[in-house]
């Protein structure tokens, strides 16, 4: 009876230990997406003490309004959120009037259309999302408030292990930056684009994307002198979408260095004071 | 033993130094649940109004929404403004002016319920001071507003004349920043 | 038997006496929470009561002020989360505590039953106390499915339209039952609007339940890691000030771990889109609940065969919900006369592969269904059911455990001096600082 404990028992051990292994060999899975899996960049503001770097966001900033804001809505950021980027409330007023936002109804019943103010948000360019859908093919360009965290594709075992401890948290931008710069690529053999998309082994969904590769080198001047390239219009942009999606990180790290130092120090005295009290018991007992 | 008694000795150091960081931490936790319900960074966003005036001519006026409630930006005609004048003090109902850009114990003359160098623009939120009602503007014996839910009258100065309102209606820090552009808030 | 003694409360102010007279609460507090004698060799495991109770509390806390921001339609409740986010002060971090407190509620509360089923806390005098804590269980895990619709994200939305699936293979008022739960023919916004009351309505009936738990818990007393009953008072210390110190640093160190995840990891445990608003003609390329359900999901999963008049659809709930049903059971499952594993070198080595397959369960839950995953989910329930409806109950029978401590003192002492095993009735080793 023994035995037959002692068998089941390590047949359990060696289920639970092989099972990993034997998923990967024999898992005949359909084809998995990304294809490639996006390169992990160091970003300014990675780590428990990583910041924004305010330069490049308001380059990213421009390569936005420039190139992706023709079809990307930016919903949720509004033009008072900008002096985060280092701006004055002088500069952001002047940003927010360049644009025309739809105010409405007058007192005649109609909607009409006024130079934006700080508190406004950044006007979408389409009117809804079937409008967004028809004017490209059929597939909506998704809204970019929120993509930064949107978008993380798998890392695996025992690679999210390592995570919890290097704080990784950039999936998004890594994402955002692996796909701006990854198309112009060869499909491998035997994989068919269906016209009127464009391969890119970074898609999270498939294949190839209905988006045209939207960045070429010297498309946005930048008045700080960094390179007007594909990959810096794609690291800059990716940041600042990053920012439009947490806009509190800076101080979210801030305020946990300082909760996380007190927990130390409030842990200690709480275990003094606990062994304290216990050592009493070895004492009377 | 007297040492005990006179001062805390290390174990009770130690239990004060614990109470008082156990109390630090709990007010830190706590202060994040309060300022919650302090008006948020959307509605402070919208604390202050520009209002384009340039089509207001004498005689019309412009209602505007700030911070949820209607003020009302009126170009008084001359007539109006002299009606205003005329009136002393001790007739007010009310002889505070009421007014946010100025002391809160200055009189209710027409100069105070308005700013410096624009003398006929009357900027004021357009509240009845009685319950609350949005009176009905150049209506009633005065020629101001009067408000349909108790009878009370206002002046070409948004002064209480008669009725139940206690208070002249409230006059919000504004601004001139041009000719054609007054900043409420 | 410990638990609940002769009240030794004696009021010390005159305002003490007048309120005691009128009504004993001060009283019952002492009693419950001073006075209260535990035994003197519980260790860290023992703690995660407390935390549960400061989990439960911080969840309540952070979900009342986030309902005053939030609003429960399917219009507006993406962007009012949001806007918690991005507008109202420390929405973020309210928002952060609200969602990774959940999955902290759920880390302390699987440590917590886990170490139930080590020790035999569920075994005679604490039978009710095990079933009152598989209500609250059950409780916490509808509470959790509802609050992560809330957000009305794409998991949230289809999570939503998966798990309320379930109801539709009851057979002959499946179908019924579903329409009723999601108020619709599809889920939206009366399902939206009904979850967010009950998310919020049930945790304080948790709250009751735990009150109950600890009443409950109170007759009988605590168990302890030999699994021997209390004897003698110097087996015990008062729970005040011993057990709340104890109780307050495990506190603190968990809330470490808390903040940690808080502050640098905040969106670790989630799923990124949750973060794309729900679109009921999107379905997500996977469809992942919460962590901390994936043990079940792999179950579900796992049945992909008929059994006679059985669907696999149906075998799938039915294994499902049996696997939590089983909990409640587990008092009469296990055959022992002894409590604790630490004395059952069998049970003990099957309590931890339990708890392996149950973590690769959790991790199956999370692939797709394809290729070897199935299998291996399929036998990871099949020895999940096992452990209870065979492994339990067989070993207790056969089971030859180590010699037992004559009691907890002893024990302590024992280990103090070095765990070698003194006669039974032996004088005390020499006292040494612990």
């Amino acid at each position: 009876m023994k035995n037959v404990l002692k068998g089941l028992a390590a047949f359990g051990i060696a289920a639970a230990l092989a099972a990993p292994a034997m998923a990967q060999e024999n898992a005949a899975e359909p084809m998995h997406f990304p294809i490639k899996e996006p390169p992990q960049l160091h970003w300014s503001f990675s780590g428990p003490f990583g910041t924004f770097d305010k330069e490049q966001l308001q380059r990213g900033l421009k390569v936005y309004k420039e190139v992706c804001s023709a079809c990307h809505s930016l919903n949720m950021v509004a033009f008072r959120n900008l002096e985060a980027l280092g701006y004055s409330e002088a500069q952001v007023k002047a940003f927010a009037s360049q644009y025309q936002i739809q105010d409405g109804p007058n007192d005649d019943g109609k909607m009409f259309e006024r130079p934006g103010k700080p508190s406004d948000y950044f006007p979408a360019p389409f009117p809804n999302e079937e409008a967004a859908a028809a004017a490209n093919g059929g597939a909506a360009p998704p809204d970019f408030s929120l993509i930064a965290k949107a978008r993380a594709a798998e890392r695996g075992f025992p690679q999210f292990i390592f995570d919890i401890f290097t704080q990784y948290t950039t999936a998004g931008p890594d994402y955002i930056h692996a796909l701006l710069t990854g198309f112009h690529q060869t499909p491998p053999k035997g994989l068919t684009i269906p016209s009127g998309t464009y391969y890119n082994p970074y898609f999270m969904s498939a294949a190839s994307t209905h988006m045209p590769p939207p960045l070429s080198d010297g498309q946005v001047k930048y008045d700080d002198g960094s390179p007007e390239t594909v990959n810096q219009y794609a690291t800059d942009v990716a940041a600042f979408l990053m920012w439009a999606a947490d806009p509190h990180m800076e101080v979210r790290k801030e305020i946990g260095f300082r909760v996380m130092i007190f927990l130390l120090i409030f842990g200690f005295l709480v275990y003094l004071t606990k062994r304290k009290v216990w050592n009493e018991v070895a004492h009377s007992h | 033993m007297s040492a005990e008694a006179i001062e805390p000795n290390r174990r009770d150091f130690l239990y004060i130094a614990t109470g008082m960081a156990g109390v630090v931490g709990a007010a830190s936790v706590a202060w994040p649940f309060i300022d919650q319900m302090q008006p948020d960074a959307s509605t402070l966003a919208l604390a202050s109004v520009e209002v384009d005036v340039s089509s207001v001519t004498p005689g019309m006026s412009l209602i505007v929404k700030w911070r949820g409630k209607p003020v009302v930006v009126r170009n008084r005609t001359p007539k109006e403004i002299q009606e205003a004048e005329a009136v002393k003090l001790s007739e007010l109902k009310d002889p505070i002016a009421r007014n946010d850009n100025l002391p809160s114990d200055a009189p209710a003359t027409d100069a105070n319920r308005t700013v410096k160098g624009q003398e006929a623009w009357l900027v004021m939120v357009q509240v009845c001071t009685h319950l609350g009602c949005i009176p009905l503007g150049q209506q009633g014996e005065f020629g101001g507003w009067f408000c349909p839910c108790h009878g009370s009258q206002y002046d070409t100065a948004g002064r209480i004349r008669k009725g139940p309102a206690p208070e002249n209606m409230a006059i919000p820090k504004y601004e001139f920043k041009s000719k054609t552009s007054v900043t409420i808030g | 038997m410990s638990g609940f003694q002769h009240s030794t409360y004696t009021p010390k102010t005159g305002l003490g006496r007048w309120f005691d007279q009128r009504m004993p609460l001060p009283r019952l507090v002492y009693d419950s929470f001073v006075a209260y004698p535990v035994p003197r060799n519980l260790n860290y495991a023992y703690t995660f009561g407390g935390i549960l109770s400061m989990m439960l509390a911080i969840q309540i806390l952070t979900g009342i002020v986030l309902a005053m921001h939030y609003a429960a339609n399917s219009g507006l409740a993406f962007d009012s989360v949001e806007h918690i986010m991005r507008d109202v002060n420390f929405g973020w971090l309210l928002r952060y505590a609200h969602s990774n407190g959940a999955s902290f509620f759920f880390i302390a509360v699987y440590v917590h039953m886990f170490r139930g089923l080590y020790y035999g806390s569920y075994k005679a005098p604490r039978e009710l106390l095990w079933i009152l804590g598989c209500i609250i269980y059950l409780l916490m895990m509808a509470t959790a499915f509802m609050g992560y619709v809330l957000p009305w994200g794409q998991m949230s939305f289809w999570g939503a339209t998966v798990i309320t699936g379930f109801f539709s293979a009851i057979p002959l008022v499946g179908d019924w039952i579903q329409q009723l739960l999601i108020g619709g023919f599809a889920v939206g916004d009366p399902t939206l609007n009904r979850f967010f009351s009950l998310h919020y309505l049930l945790p304080f009936m948790i709250a009751g339940v735990v009150v109950l738990h600890i009443w409950a818990l109170h007759v009988a007393g605590q168990t302890n890691p030999t699994g021997v009953d209390v004897k003698t008072k110097g087996d015990t210390v008062p729970f005040s000030p011993h057990a709340t110190m104890k109780d307050a640093f495990a506190m603190v160190a968990f809330l470490f771990f808390f903040a940690y995840v808080i502050f640098y990891i905040p969106d670790y445990l989630g799923h990124a889109d949750n973060y794309v608003q729900a679109n009921p003609l999107k379905t997500p390329s996977e469809i992942v609940p919460e962590w901390y359900f994936l043990p079940f999901y792999a179950m579900l999963r796992a049945i992909t065969f008929n059994v006679g008049p059985i669907n696999s659809k149906l075998g799938g709930v039915l294994v499902m919900f049996g696997s939590i049903a089983l909990l409640f059971l587990v008092p009469w499952l296990d055959t022992s006369k002894v409590r604790s594993a630490v004395y059952r070198p069998w049970y003990k080595l099957f309590f931890w592969i339990f708890i392996a397959d149950v973590v690769m369960l959790g991790w199956l839950g999370s692939k797709p269904p394809q290729g070897v995953y199935p299998t291996l989910a399929l036998i990871g329930a099949i020895f999940y059911y096992a452990f209870f409806l065979i492994i339990m109950p067989v070993l207790g029978l056969i089971e030859t455990p180590r010699k037992l401590p004559n009691s907890i003192t002893e024990a302590v002492l024992q280990k103090k001096a070095g765990g070698t095993l003194a006669p039974a009735g032996a004088t005390a080793a020499p006292e040494t600082r612990s």
